[in-house]
């Protein structure tokens, strides 16, 4: 029978399925950050079990690290510095390969996994963190795991998980000028809701993911669950085999060729069939932000504020009157129209070297408007390595951007980068929840384009029109 | 874990679309590296009028007169979607809530609820908003065995649930004991495994 991409790597890692359909899953690699693990090591501890599989288990601290440049001083806030401290002591004691702060090779755990060629194609990949499947771009199946379902993995190498169902999105045509991948994942959100996906992975086919760079099919997986679904898959390719080629840890030498005869046979076989298939046409997509407090409420940066008569589901409309509200905008304003007082260029949707490229490439010889802050957060110690390399952070730091050290940072604010009270923010990550950017701060999703573009211009902007 | 069986107790209402697990907890309320004290961080934005001084806001529901302590949500669709912390679950669980009845939830949150011997239990959504419309607080009585919910009228309403996850509320099983019970399995699969895909070990 003809199989998805999905249903070869499900199958082809289930240990044992039980009657009700949950299967046990072999789980390929485990990458682990200070935030979501410390509860499942001390489970470990107390029920005194071990790491099944420690090389499969890589840790690194993110979420809570300080992205200024004094950061290796030491961090000042007592509660991070001891999820942080607590990371390295158990990474310590049961013997994971760590990266430090002071380590070049350190960032946000999905730039680090593509980068050191640990992410590979066929891959069961897990992380207790909801935006693992960024690693999907590989043809990896990647997801968030809770805490307990950390320590079921280190402690077994397995996960108890249901299958679930297929869903084809299929994107054919050009994306036009001015439009990234950003739009692209923004559109699909758009069209099919936070809970279209729900029960579904997604696969994204067709030509315009086919064209993406693998940092843009890295945006694009990445915000799979934005749209409900477990995790986001595309079919590798002679890119991704070309991306991986001759990264730390990926097979070498010959182990690479058998690898890669491997990773040929994962694409769906033809007349594979899916359980839902959205189709959307790249020529369509524009450059868009989001107006509201879920990333669903999506709209063309040409288009207004919308108003809650415009939503037929009382539901909806209920809930876009409270996110106006919030958000304090008022319908029928153009978007075009509404002023940021911060920018923030980073986060594991957006901060990879292509990301960089693209916001510099706005900023070079222009200005950050007045008034605003717009600080640019690489998305791992070699990302930053990079981008200097190419001059990018000279570009940025001329044109008045603060160019910081690597982590989550403002994507949701538990480090000291955050949105105050009713700021307003311009921002390639990826959720624009209330309060996700610090207490009662307004997130306007973008890509780094339009992020920089922003910036420039004090208030949302049409990145085609600069 | 607790063995979650027969419940009976006041329904809070929280009727709205997509709660996020950023509003059940914000990230800056789980800087712990352990499980307890979270349920004071539960919905901190909505709950607290200052949220550093932690003074309390009247309006939210969890403040209101008979509805404070709750063991029971009544939520809106896709409650809990948004991110993988379980946290969102082990502040419920601090807090005292033992059952979240709503239309439907975010994956993760749902098997980390399940977990964590709380039962996200799903009924169809005009059900759920005629609980969370009544004017005063609704007591209501869950028998997970008998997989029924009884309203204040006497109605029992039915609500389904995947047989693994009844099975592991009602005994409160630990996931890891079971899985290892078939480690001869897993390291068969995985010599085999290891054999076609060497690469993969290292």
């Amino acid at each position: 029978m003809a199989r998805t991409l999905y249903d070869k790597i499900f199958d082809s890692h289930t240990v044992h399925r039980q009657e009700d359909g949950t299967a046990v899953l072999y789980i390929d690699l485990h990458l682990v950050h200070e935030v979501t693990s410390p509860q499942a090591f001390e489970g470990l501890r107390i029920a005194g079990r071990k790491l099944r599989q420690p090389k499969k288990t890589l840790a690194v601290a993110d979420h809570n690290v300080p992205t200024s440049k004094d950061r290796l001083a030491g961090i000042k806030n007592e509660e991070s510095r001891i999820q942080v401290e607590q990371l390295a002591i158990n990474a310590k004691e049961f013997g994971v390969e760590y990266f430090d702060m002071s380590d070049i090779r350190q960032g946000i755990v999905h730039v680090v996994g593509p980068e050191q060629g640990v992410t590979q194609p066929g891959m069961t990949i897990v992380c207790g963190d909801s935006h693992t499947a960024t690693h999907g771009a590989f043809g990896a199946l990647a997801f968030g795991i809770g805490t307990s379902d950390v320590e079921h993995v280190l402690a077994t190498q397995t996960l108890l998980i249901k299958k679930s169902k297929n869903m084809l999105v299929k994107v054919d045509g050009d994306l036009p000028p001015g439009v990234t991948a950003k739009d692209l994942t923004l559109a699909v959100i758009g069209k099919l809701g936070t809970a279209g996906g729900t029960g579904y992975v997604i696969e994204y086919a067709g030509k315009a993911f086919r064209d993406l760079s693998m940092e843009g099919r890295m945006t694009v997986c990445n915000m799979a669950i934005e749209a409900g679904a477990r995790a986001g898959l595309i079919a590798p390719d002679e890119k991704t085999f070309d991306y991986l080629r001759g990264r730390n840890r990926a097979p070498q030498g010959a182990d690479f060729d058998r690898a890669v005869e491997y990773w040929k046979s994962l694409p769906s076989d033809e007349g594979a069939v899916y359980d839902k298939v959205v189709e959307l046409n790249a020529a369509d997509i524009v450059p868009l932000v989001t107006w509201g407090t879920s990333p669903e409420d999506v709209a063309p940066i040409t288009a207004n504020v919308p108003s809650p008569a415009d939503f037929k589901d009382p539901h909806k409309a209920k809930a876009v009157e409270r996110s106006l509200a919030y958000m304090g905008l008022t319908p029928g304003t153009p978007l075009s129209e509404v002023p940021v007082q911060k920018v923030f260029i980073g986060s594991c949707t957006n901060s990879r070297i292509e990301d960089l490229r693209a916001a510099a490439s706005v900023a070079k010889g222009r200005k950050v408007a007045d008034g605003v802050y717009a600080m640019v957060v690489p998305g791992s110690g070699l990302v930053k390595k990079q981008a200097e390399e190419e001059g990018l952070h000279t570009i940025f730091t001329e044109a008045g951007f603060d160019w910081r050290e690597p982590g989550c940072s403002m994507c949701l604010a538990m480090n000291d980068d955050k949105l105050k009270p009713g700021e307003r923010c311009a921002s390639t990550s990826n959720r624009n929840f209330e309060s996700r950017q610090g207490p009662g701060g307004r997130t306007h999703l973008v890509s780094p384009a339009m992020a920089a573009a922003a910036a420039i211009k004090g208030h949302l902007t049409d990145v085609r029109s600069l | 874990m607790d063995k979650f069986t027969r419940l009976t107790g006041v329904a809070a209402p929280l009727f709205r679309a997509n709660v996020d697990t950023d509003a059940i907890i914000p990230s800056r309320e789980m800087k712990r590296v352990s499980k307890e004290g979270l349920g004071e961080g539960m919905f901190a934005d909505w709950r607290y009028s200052d949220v550093a001084a932690r003074v309390e806001n009247p309006d939210f529901v969890l403040n209101r007169l008979g509805y404070r302590k709750a063991p029971i949500l009544l939520a809106g669709p896709n409650f809990g979607c948004g991110s993988s912390r379980e946290h969102a679950v082990w502040a419920l669980q601090d807090y005292g809530i033992r059952c979240v009845i709503a239309p439907s939830f975010g994956a993760i949150f749902q098997s980390n609820c399940v977990r964590n011997g709380i039962l996200p239990l799903v009924l169809p959504e005009p059900a759920v908003a005629a609980l969370a419309t009544a004017d005063r607080p609704q007591t209501l009585t869950i028998d997970l065995a008998a997989q029924t919910v009884r309203v204040p009228d006497g109605t029992e309403l039915p609500f389904t649930i995947a047989p693994a996850d009844k099975e592991m509320l009602l005994e409160g099983l630990d996931a890891i004991g079971i899985t290892l019970k078939r480690l001869p399995a897993i390291q068969d699969f995985e010599g085999g495994y290891r054999a076609r895909y060497p690469w993969l070990f290292f």
